[in-house]
């Protein structure tokens, strides 16, 4: 399954130039409109950079919100869109300082392929171990690590190709598979669009060449439908419809998260309910009837049969799956606010929202080495294995195995607020 | 609308269809967790692709929320025949909430250089709070502006209608929570993710109809700062603004007191997508005197309640 749509992720601090690094993708696409480059242009002139060479602070795109200036912080992710003649690209740039952990997971949860900074002087630092330790727990498809600067290291190949051995013996430990290790400047934009005529010892493509020719491996698993919205118009048809035709109408709709869908397969249907099977007898996306639905598609199913299925089930192809009420998942703490074993929550799984509670909190971990200690309070950014009983059977299955059953959010039942995101490692003993 | 029947199985899905797929996601996550949403429809591109991606996700059902049209009384005439004529195609309720009331009650008091853009908030929260709605979708794009850039698809909003940039719910995956504070709403975005050029590409590829304004059509204008101008009687040229008759088209569909048109000859959507592939401005910059007030002028009436 590919698609022309590529969602990418940076992560990083702003002392690696990843700010300079964004500017420049968006700048050497020729994302940047002349009015918004006239703006960058007299900033950069007022501020004087570039000395005696005056020239763009490319930082200055990114630039962000007064409320960041006044505070000089980075609040928040920051959406950003390019495109070339052959793909277009979603950009989460997440700030790295404040709040690396939580940003981090949000802009690499749902990113085809996520760009890591190093600076090529300081090479593989604390923090860069720590973006790769989040990032391998995501399970990012495709890690790119631009290691920027390489003007100040007089492009010395030595230099880079000791980082990227050391990068990819990380990343090897760390079970991503797929690392690529590219030399930049992002501040003269070498490698980043055009290949760099200072490093005909780099064969490997450049930064946007890369991402331009990456093939994402989503949806291979079988397919799976968690119902959003049951469509069953009655009186109240579109206008235009034929009223006879869709007089005892009932369809499940929501989105394939993974695998294919055709017409006449048989399905388990997952529900706090018995168990129940059934076969399909249309499907519709948002061109019309189908045979088949593709992972990623708004659908909307009719079933064969007689049964009763409401928002939060889950209609599911292949083998029946025995859903479960306990949960071993890493959590990544979202929130200020505390976590501790024998809170009690809500949880969110694929559209299902049930009442939980945090049976135990196993252990914390160490993001730059992996080890784990014991906690009895969570907090902000913390990462965490922890055991979750859900008062509803939940079809999970592993992170590796599915981003959309293998995810979760934990919700306070009070507030409202997103308490913590959680990626469900194991298999689950059966309820 | 047109749903076609039968189409081919897409075996590369394109942009256009991973997007549609998102927002469709996003409006029947936010109908089934919501208890009474409306749709925010001023009649513009935007909006009016929102009501579409709607149809689509509760398809074969009709379009179940009302629409809610904030009228700053300086809208333009083809655009509310437009929207009256959108609003009857659907059989749609149509909730108007209009500045020139509050006005006219005295609730409201014109600002002195005669625009009403920045009016329209409290109007908006009044009508929000009026008919009781829990969550409104808007058609706001990421694109458009830095502070859009980093509000959230579902976006909360306190008693006051207040966007806090510095305290937005992180959202993961696509697991949204819209759960909010009593009293207090949400905006959902769902084309958040959508740029100009992607609006116009779906609205030529699903034969979208738009008010007449947004093609190139012969209107009198005058200059100023730097944008084209209509005469209507809201927006007047001065003593030494010049009239004359160009051709001209709208970018953007806001007040005729604050939005210019541009030069333009594309009468046509795929005439329109050529010429976005050469423009060399930003949509709001070509076209909005609303945000030429500071660089902080989105970010600003935002986190007054703004859309």
């Amino acid at each position: 399954m590919t698609t022309t749509l590529l969602r990418i992720a940076t992560a990083g601090s702003v002392d690696d130039g990843k700010s300079t690094l964004v500017g420049r993708l968006l700048h050497d696409a020729k994302a940047i409109l002349a009015d918004s480059l006239d703006d960058i242009a007299r900033t950069s002139a007022e501020r004087g950079f570039g000395g005696e060479a005056p020239a763009l602070d490319l930082a200055l795109v990114t630039d962000g919100l007064r409320a960041e200036r006044e505070q000089g912080i980075t609040i928040d992710v920051a959406y950003r869109y390019f495109s070339t003649s052959n793909r277009s690209f979603i950009l989460a740039d997440c700030p790295g300082h404040v709040q690396y952990t939580r940003n981090t997971v949000t802009g690499a949860s749902t990113a085809d392929a996520v760009i890591v900074l190093v600076d090529a002087r300081h090479g593989v630092l604390e923090q860069t171990r720590r973006h790769l330790g989040v990032l391998s727990l995501l399970r990012v498809p495709q890690l790119v690590i631009a290691v920027n600067k390489m003007d100040l290291v007089d492009w010395n190949e030595q230099r880079f190709s000791d980082i990227e051995t050391q990068i990819l013996g990380i990343t090897a430990e760390l079970g991503i598979k797929r690392t690529a290790v590219i030399p930049v400047s992002a501040l003269n934009g070498d490698n980043i669009v055009d290949a760099s005529a200072l490093s005909d010892w780099y064969a490997g493509p450049t930064l946007l060449g890369l991402l331009e020719a990456f093939e994402s491996e989503r949806g291979q698993g079988t397919a799976r439908l968690d119902v959003q919205y049951v469509i069953r118009p009655q009186g109240a048809l579109a206008p235009g419809l034929a009223a006879e035709e869709y007089r005892d109408f009932r369809g499940y709709s929501g989105t394939l998260a993974d695998g294919e869908l055709s017409v006449g397969d048989t399905v388990q249907i997952i529900s706090n309910g018995q168990p129940a099977s059934s076969n399909i007898k249309s499907i519709r996306n948002s061109h019309g009837e189908v045979s088949t639905a593709l992972t990623g598609e708004a659908v909307l199913v009719e079933l064969t049969g007689e049964i009763d299925i409401a928002r939060g089930d889950t209609i599911i192809a292949g083998e029946p799956r025995v859903p479960v009420r306990e949960i071993r998942a890493n959590i990544c703490v979202l929130s200020p606010a505390k976590i501790i074993a024998g809170q009690l929550v809500l949880i969110k799984h694929g559209t299902k929202v049930a009442r939980a509670k945090v049976e135990s909190i196993d252990h914390v971990i160490n993001v730059v080495d992996f080890s784990s200690s014991v906690a009895t309070e969570l907090q902000l950014n913390d990462l965490a294995r922890i055991t979750v009983r859900s008062s509803a059977a939940l079809a999970v299955d592993e992170y590796q195995n599915s981003r959309t059953a293998g995810s979760f959010l934990l919700i306070d039942p009070d507030s409202g607020t997103t308490l913590a995101a959680g990626i469900i490692e194991a298999q689950n003993a059966a309820a | 609308m047109t749903i076609t029947a039968n189409a081919p199985t897409h075996v590369r899905r394109s942009v256009l269809d991973e997007l549609e797929a998102e927002s469709i996601h996003i409006i029947r996550e936010v109908l089934a967790e919501f208890e009474n949403p409306g749709l925010l429809f001023s009649g513009g591109k935007d909006s009016v692709v929102v009501l579409h991606l709607l149809a689509k996700a509760v398809f074969p059902a009709r379009v179940p929320i009302p629409v809610v049209h904030i009228d700053t009384g300086h809208n333009f005439g083809e655009v509310l025949k437009f929207r009256d004529q959108v609003v009857a195609r659907y059989g749609l309720n149509l909730v108007i909430g209009s500045v020139q009331e509050y006005i006219d009650r005295g609730e409201l008091t014109e600002l002195p250089d005669g625009t009403r853009n920045r009016l329209q908030t409290r109007v908006l929260l009044d009508t929000i709070e009026a008919n009781r709605f829990d969550v409104v979708f808007g058609g706001a794009r990421r694109d458009e502006d830095k502070a859009r850039a980093k509000e959230r698809i579902l976006s909360l909003r306190d008693e006051f209608g207040v966007w806090d940039p510095r305290n937005q719910r992180p959202e993961i995956w696509n697991l949204y929570n819209g759960r909010h504070a009593p009293g207090g709403h949400v905006r959902a975005f769902p084309i958040s993710n959508w740029t100009e050029r992607d609006i116009w590409a779906y609205i030529d590829q699903e034969q979208i109809q738009l008010p007449p304004i947004y093609f190139a059509h012969k209107r009198q204008v005058f200059e100023r700062d730097g944008m084209w101008r209509a005469v209507t009687g809201v927006s007047l040229p001065a003593q030494d603004e010049v009239v004359s008759i160009r051709q001209v088209r709208y970018r953007t569909v806001g007040d005729a007191s604050c939005t210019g048109a541009v030069l333009s000859a594309a009468d046509t959507v795929p005439k329109v997508l050529d010429e976005l592939a050469l423009a060399t401005v930003t949509e709001r910059g070509a076209t909005r005197a609303d945000d030429r007030i500071s660089a902080a002028g989105m970010e600003d009436r935002k986190t007054e309640g703004y859309f």
